[in-house]
């Protein structure tokens, strides 16, 4: 019973995260204006980090979330490099 | 066999992918590029340190990997978003007629 | 977990990555009008390779994608682009 409770939270978890990075990548696609897709980019990365903790969670290794370390480090240098170039040109 | 901690642990994983769905869903639906930014990062961070404290519940020799995870988001989400805000308004960015208010260029202007 | 749920489940977020790569392939290669959304494009390109990479169980070649792929080429791309139109291209 228990089991089955758990399995079908963890199934409810992973479909509103689907949910999430679908309508996120809809922005992405039709934004209007470069800035608006660059903040669908910066969500984008913090969904897949979310991702990434469901997979190590599901294959039980810890060694994946080393991964999700180098992204929460890298995600926000993209993204001040695009707002420094959309700002002054760099 | 599933524990009570892990029924918690995954009770706070859907509350965080809830969070990161709303977040999805306000991104959609807001008019204008500042009102994106805040639904799209503020809803994000929330969601995304809640699933991290859902893990750590379900895996407690995880934590603290989970928490420099956490401690690196929180210190770098805001700081992204708050930058490309500035960028978008000073390369004039057009705002909603729906908001009235602009504190920034007030400020500018005295 | 079960066996079989956890396999279906890595399944199917496979194929959602899958999906979204490819839209955000055809993002990359159609814009011809501006060149800084086929770069961004590009750069969700690496990311969801990166993730996939991930699933399929490799995490070193996912984390060096996410470090070069993601983050390094993006970087470079908007730098050099900078550099050199002068910031004269605001779409």
């Amino acid at each position: 019973m228990a089991e089955q409770l758990f399995v079908l939270l963890i199934g409810l978890a992973a479909v509103l995260t689907a949910c999430g990075f679908l309508l996120t990548l809809l922005r992405f696609v039709k934004g209007p204006s470069s800035a608006d897709r660059v903040v669908a980019f910066d969500v984008l990365t913090i969904i897949s980090i979310s991702g990434i903790i469901f997979a190590a969670l599901m294959a039980d290794r810890i060694i994946y979330l080393d991964v999700a370390l180098v992204y929460a480090l890298l995600s926000f240098l993209g993204v001040i490099v695009v707002a420094r170039y959309l700002e002054r040109g760099l | 066999m599933a524990t009570m901690l892990d029924l918690i642990g995954a009770l706070l994983l859907v509350c965080g992918t809830a969070f990161l769905f709303l977040g999805g869903v306000g991104l959609v639906r807001m008019p204008d590029t500042y009102n994106r930014i805040q639904a799209g990062t503020k809803t994000t961070t929330l969601g995304t340190l809640l699933t991290l404290l859902g893990v750590a519940f379900i895996h407690p020799d995880w934590s603290f990997k989970l928490l420099l995870i956490a401690i690196f988001l929180l210190f770098t989400n805001p700081l992204s978003s708050q930058i490309m805000a500035r960028a978008i308004h000073r390369n004039g960015g057009d705002q909603s007629p729906l908001t009235h208010i602009d504190r920034l260029a007030e400020d500018k202007g005295r | 977990m079960d066996l079989f749920i956890r396999d279906n489940l890595m399944l199917a977020m496979l194929l959602l990555l899958s999906l979204a790569m490819l839209v955000a392939a055809f993002m990359a290669i159609y814009s011809k009008r501006s060149l800084p959304i086929a770069m961004l494009a590009a750069g969700l390109v690496s990311l969801l390779a990166s993730v996939q990479f991930l699933l399929l169980g490799a995490p070193d070649v996912a984390m060096t994608e996410a470090a070069i792929g993601s983050g390094l080429t993006t970087f470079l791309f908007f730098f050099i682009l900078g550099r050199v139109r002068g910031g004269a291209n605001r779409d």
